[in-house]
């Protein structure tokens, strides 16, 4: 292995809830610096394999590799003191918690001696928001107000933000730009891309094929639990990729049905087949 | 109250104020007392008044204050009903029937209280059953333990308990003949536990457990522990609620307590805690008990129908979630200077 062997690596990881085989022989490495696109439809075994990496389920077989040892990850605890942090779809924060008080929770800066230290307000309030402003989002500067108050951009990037302050080496979004509108998702995508810059290697799961497109060095396909391709930037084109992800069915066969409707049928769209 | 740390120097405006979870209880407070003083005349402004309804406070408001804590945890706690009975009852056997010292009294009736917070805690942590169930469940539990135990030792729902002068003077007597000491220990309970909430560590994780419990967990804080701890909490405070009255009127009865359960939760409500978790003040809990002993009474000293109580009661206890909701939303809207 070179210098830039990755942080992360899955080998042969199978997952079954009882009967049900959920995931199937998954192999996957992210280097540090390095975005890894996780690309699939709905029910593709995203979501588990996100559980597994942040140590919320185990692996029923296989390994999970962090440079180049086998690890385990029993707890959610124990992946994030392995550095591996995962921010969720609305940021996992709390909405009616200060800024400064939700990005330490858990860890809450004190002040004072014994039983009586305090809660250090103003401390956590000037790193909260120095470590928000430092990627990029000046906006917020004061943090006394209400996460619930600021958008989804800002509460993802404020989660990054904290995922970043607080030493993690993988970052794990999951579908981070999915409720989003086109300005926030470029906001978030950009903190992405600075995520990156700073060496972190991150995990990006969606189904947006533009917004994995923008930031990805390396994309998967997850189709009924299995990595159904796996490929390098530049490798594939954008069409290529929608159509492993609508699993094999192009995507310009299903316009071409919908052309053909529409032509004999004096331009009406074809109804619902459901 | 702390200073505004950074360029800001909104922190004591009216806007600012306005939007603290506490501010629609403050407003209340001040309209109903403003009410009843005016209903009630000179007695009501008086020290009679006062202490009346001071006393009532007290006693709910002990209890009130954990109860609020466990709400703003998510969580709810219906069994502090039956453990005030069950604590006096057993200080008053190991006591009072069997003679024993005074303190291993008062310790088996605290003792009684942290053990069915234990086991709240335990059963609410453990299993997926909604707080509100489990607990309705212990108090059933713990008030058929106790009937059942009084009557099987004692021979009777009802036993008396002599204590010493200077246990009568630390928890039952009343200064001037009006003020029960049980105010001081409301005191005293309020600023420990506004300590905890607002000022130190664990009063985070408080907020964080009810904001989002699986985030709170990830991020590190042994909720499970904690809520057993806040269970413990309130189960503790309804004890000493409990051998406060054992010590005011020497008599402990099985049938004590069933009216706390309302009048907690609806001193917490009145006191902006929002039912859902995640947001409230203690400051705002210690409003919200004012509030409601004022009302209740006031209605003694204002000549109207009793009846009447009960009805602003509930109206205040509607107008307070409605109004929770209204600061809510205000808060969230709240956004820095543009610019």
């Amino acid at each position: 292995m070179s210098a830039n062997a990755p942080i992360l690596a899955l080998r042969g990881v199978n997952k079954s809830f009882g009967p049900i085989d959920v995931l199937h022989d998954i192999n996957l490495e992210v280097r540090a610096g390095e975005v890894l696109c996780l690309l699939g439809d709905n029910g593709a075994g995203k979501s588990t394999l996100i559980r597994i990496l942040s140590g919320v389920h185990q692996p029923t077989s296989g390994t999970i590799e962090m440079d180049g040892q086998s690890v385990g990850f029993p707890t959610p605890r124990a992946a994030a003191d392995k550095g591996i942090a995962t921010v969720h779809q609305f940021g996992g924060t709390f909405p009616l918690m200060s800024i400064g008080r939700s990005f330490f929770v858990g860890v809450e800066p004190t002040k004072g001696w014994g039983p009586f230290k305090t809660y250090d307000r103003k401390k956590a309030n000037e790193i909260a928001v120095k470590a928000v402003q430092d990627f990029g989002i000046t906006r917020i500067d004061d943090g006394d107000r209400l996460v619930g108050g600021l958008s989804g951009g800002e509460r993802q990037s404020l989660a990054i933000a904290r995922a970043v302050h607080f030493g993690a080496r993988v970052l794990i979004l999951d579908e981070p730009t999915a409720a989003l509108g086109v300005k926030q998702a470029a906001h978030v995508l950009r903190i992405v891309n600075e995520a990156k810059r700073r060496g972190l290697a991150v995990i990006f799961i969606t189904h947006q094929v533009m917004h994995a497109m923008a930031v990805g060095d390396h994309f998967a396909v997850l189709i009924r639990g299995a990595v159904a391709a796996d490929f390098k930037k530049g490798e594939k084109t954008r069409e290529q990729i929608t159509d492993l992800m609508a699993g094999g069915e192009t995507m310009a066969d299903l316009e071409a049905t919908i052309e053909g409707y529409m032509a004999s049928h004096d331009g009406h769209p074809p109804p619902p087949s459901h | 109250m702390p200073k505004s740390t950074d360029r800001h120097t909104h922190a004591f405006s009216v806007g600012h104020l306005a939007r603290r979870p506490e501010a629609g209880s403050l407003v209340g407070l001040v309209l109903v007392y403003a009410f009843f003083a005016i209903m009630g005349g000179a007695v009501f402004i008086g020290a009679p008044g006062w202490s009346s309804w001071l006393n009532i406070a007290a006693e709910v408001g002990i209890v009130a204050l954990p109860v609020g804590l466990l709400m703003i945890a998510g969580e709810l706690d219906i069994s502090v009903g039956s453990v005030i009975p069950a604590s006096q009852m057993t200080a008053a056997i190991v006591s009072g029937y069997f003679g024993l010292p005074i303190l291993l009294g008062i310790a088996a009736g605290l003792g009684v209280g942290l053990m069915v917070g234990y086991v709240n805690g335990l059963l609410v942590t453990r299993t997926s059953i909604p707080s509100l169930i489990i607990t309705i469940g212990t108090m059933f539990g713990v008030m058929g333990f106790t009937l059942g135990f009084a009557v099987l030792i004692a021979g009777s729902t009802s036993v008396f308990l002599v204590p010493d002068p200077v246990t009568k003077l630390i928890l039952g007597t009343f200064i001037g003949g009006m003020f029960n000491v049980s105010i001081f220990w409301w005191i005293a309970f309020a600023a420990v536990i506004f300590f905890v909430l607002h000022y130190a560590p664990i009063g985070n994780w408080i907020f964080a457990l009810g904001g989002d419990r699986d985030s709170a967990r990830n991020a590190g804080i042994p909720t499970a522990a904690l809520t057993i701890r806040l269970y413990m909490l309130s189960g503790f405070a309804a004890a000493f609620v409990g051998i406060l009255q054992l010590m005011t009127y020497q008599n402990a009865q099985v049938a004590t307590g069933q009216s706390f359960i309302f009048n907690s939760i609806m001193c917490v409500v009145i006191g902006g805690v929002i039912l859902t978790g995640g947001s409230g003040s203690v400051i705002g809990i210690v409003i919200g008990t004012a509030t409601f002993a004022i009302v209740n009474q006031g209605i003694f000293f204002s000549g109207l129908d009793p009846n009447v109580g009960s009805v602003i009661i509930g109206a205040l206890l509607l107008a307070a979630v409605l109004s929770n909701d209204g600061f809510r939303a205000l808060a969230l809207k709240y956004s820095t200077k543009k610019g």
